[in-house]
């Protein structure tokens, strides 16, 4: 009697013990691969990190020389002579500045276009399956053929303008660069502006329409203020795009170390300046190069950042609005 | 998860494979160089005349001359190719002995856009007014006083220069500064020269042709053949015997008719040969002396000895078709001595 009573319980006792075994079991097994899988995914995310760090890193130890000889007047002084031991990084951050807004500014107009007719005009069907992919093999193609179109399209037609204006017919200088980074850029702002532009809601629409606003109204009221934080920082991934940019600037910014004085004149930027005269650059100008390009990573990360808060802040405030 | 592991690990190693195992043997069969742009053209036909007949796969980078120089010092490059000779600061930096064969010769020509494409002469002093703004349009007065019967545009003249560190560049600053003294004063010689203000740079003898065939007015200095092939004109220069002397392969041989060190390293601008086009001058290519540095092996050495031996003498009949010029006997001869000083591990490698 007593030994069936006490073998109930043993039973339940072990079936319990036996259930919390197998849990622990399990429960271990699921750990320790989720552990290992936690841990490969912070290994891979901070190599990224770390390779960061190195590329700042070394750009800080091989510009050290220019920076030492001279420091932050470098961004102030103008004198690019190489062979007077000379440098100064002005030209090229003007340059660089100029032609990525004057790109920018040429580009929006075209790119806030391009994303509200695909996305509200023409969002399926095959003319929207066709300019969707012509927008995209647009940004595929390489610099280094943009330049070369740039070279034999774009120069002469530059050149016939400035004639007509009376300037030095050069065909080459900030005017014409600034024309093909536009052309560069608009993919990246396009393809972003139409995605959020198509995530609008539909009832917010249907409301604005079923209280008599024209389409233009429900564009400019309803979905501009709703998408903008998305257009803005597809035209954020556009400036960074920009200022970046080497070989098609290379082949069109005529080359010249000095500020540029219209917008027509020959320039130089930090990339294309680096493109043109590493490969032979010893000594102090090869360091005042490398100070140039770390210049460059400041700029570029900064303009990432600026980016990510603005984009933070104004869709906090596109949903209140609209929201 | 441990089968995705699996096959990212058998991924790895035929990766690994296949990058080293690919590059063990190819390695004695692939060479590399970099530099001048100037002669890239024949370098382009030579070496894959050399392919078709060894097998030996030579890949040239047409980085200009510093560039070319720069890369042999920090060791990148099998060997390097410049129009400048090196200067004493680079050797040192080199470390250890350069050496230079010249493998042809060359014209460094101005090249121009008109309409009508008219012949004209040029002067070193014409020259660098233009290149120093002094003269802006292309009907000015001493254009014309050298160029009776050609009726010249009212456009404005728009000199081109190299924006890379040019061997063309080099020898081309040379002749003007020998012959004109302002250019000597404001812009002397070199590969990078400080160019004034609101002039266009362009990369590569291929660069400044394209833009000046591009360009009405537009003036600046290449290599004969880039001229030639592109069609575009090209000006006589006035040599030392006041000479109004045309660009070709002869005119530039006889500029060569000049005794030669034995390192080579010989200007041939401003030329005293009555007959001989002022702006030549030699195309060097530069190796280490002894070619045991970073690792190479001696089967690397060798081929790059039997591809420099087979550049000076087989390699020599595919210079004139290309519009360059041959290298004189006594050139050849200096050459193969320096060839024949190339050693590994101190023994010299030709026997």
């Amino acid at each position: 009697m007593r030994e069936s009573s006490a073998g109930v319980g043993t039973t339940v006792l072990e079936i319990n013990k036996a259930v919390d075994m197998a849990n622990t079991h399990v429960h271990s097994n699921i750990d320790t691969s989720e552990r290992r899988f936690n841990t490969i995914l912070t290994l891979s995310a901070l190599v990224i990190v770390i390779l960061l760090l190195a590329v700042l890193l070394t750009l800080i130890v091989s510009s050290m020389p220019a920076i030492k000889t001279f420091g932050i007047s470098f961004f102030v002084s103008k004198t690019w002579d190489a062979p007077a031991s000379q440098f100064g990084a002005l030209p090229f951050l003007i340059g660089t500045l100029l032609t990525s807004f004057l790109a920018l500014l040429i580009s929006i107009p075209f790119s806030v276009s391009i994303s509200i007719f695909l996305g509200e005009y023409f969002r399926e069907g095959a003319i929207s399956t066709f300019l969707r992919s012509s927008i995209e093999v647009l940004a595929g193609i390489p610099s280094v053929i943009y330049g070369l179109w740039g070279l034999f399209v774009l120069m002469p037609l530059v050149r016939y303008l400035e004639i007509k204006m009376g300037v030095a017919p050069y065909g080459v200088g900030i005017f014409t660069s600034s024309v093909i980074l536009a052309v560069m850029v608009i993919p990246f702002s396009a393809s972003i502006g139409r995605e959020v532009i198509t995530l609008v809601p539909a009832d917010l629409k249907e409301a604005a329409y079923s209280l008599g606003a024209t389409r233009f109204e429900v564009i400019k009221n309803i979905i501009i203020p709703y998408a903008r934080s998305g257009i803005i920082a597809g035209i954020l991934l556009a400036l960074g795009r920009a200022i970046g940019e080497t070989m098609a600037v290379t082949m069109l910014i005529g080359n010249s170390n000095f500020i540029p004085r219209s917008i027509f004149s020959p320039a130089n930027t930090m990339a294309s300046v680096i493109a043109n005269e590493f490969a032979e650059a010893t000594g102090i100008a090869a360091a005042s190069l490398i100070y140039i390009g770390l210049v460059l990573f400041i700029v570029t990360t900064t303009v990432n950042i600026v980016g990510t808060y603005v984009i933070k802040k104004i869709s906090v405030e596109a949903s209140r609005e609209v929201g | 998860m441990a089968r995705l592991l699996k096959v990212f690990v058998w991924i790895f190693v035929m990766f690994l494979m296949v990058v080293t195992g690919g590059s063990l043997y190819a390695a004695e069969r692939e060479l590399i160089g970099a530099g001048a742009t100037f002669p890239q053209p024949l370098y382009s036909k030579m070496f894959d005349v050399y392919y078709q007949q060894f097998k030996i796969k030579v890949n040239y980078q047409g980085i200009g001359s510093g560039g070319g120089i720069n890369q042999l010092i920090k060791k990148t490059t099998d060997f390097g190719g410049t129009d400048a000779f090196m200067t004493d600061k680079e050797m040192k930096e080199a470390g250890a002995p350069v050496l230079h064969i010249p493998t042809c010769l060359g014209a460094v020509v101005v090249t121009y856009n008109l309409p009508g494409n008219p012949k004209l002469n040029f002067t070193s002093d014409i020259i660098a007014d233009i290149y120093l703004g002094n003269i802006t349009k292309w009907n000015d007065s001493r254009i014309a006083a050298i160029n009776p019967g050609v009726k010249l545009p009212d456009l404005t003249v728009s000199p081109v220069h190299r924006a890379d560190g040019s061997g063309t560049t080099y020898i081309f600053s040379e002749y003007m500064s020998k012959t004109n003294k302002a250019w000597k004063e404001r812009l002397g010689t070199g590969k990078s020269l400080n160019w004034p203000a609101n002039q266009i740079g362009q990369k590569g003898n291929p660069g400044v042709a394209g833009y000046v065939k591009q360009t009405p007015g537009a003036i600046g200095y290449v290599e004969l053949l880039y001229a030639l092939q592109n069609k575009m004109a090209y000006g006589n220069i006035k040599n030392k015997s006041g000479q109004f002397i045309e660009p070709t392969p002869k005119s530039v041989s006889l500029a060569a008719d000049v005794k030669m060190p034995d390192d080579t390293n010989i200007s041939l601008t401003d030329t005293e040969a009555k007959n001989g086009y002022p702006i030549s001058g030699f195309t060097w290519l530069i190796f280490y002396k002894e070619q045991n540095y970073g690792g190479r092996s001696k089967a690397r050495a060798e081929a790059l000895v039997n591809l420099l031996m087979w550049i000076i003498k087989d390699g020599q009949k595919y210079v004139e078709p290309l519009q360059y010029s041959p290298l004189s006997k006594e050139a050849v001869s200096k050459a193969e001595k320096i060839i024949r000083s190339m050693t590994y591990d101190g023994k010299p490698l030709v026997q």
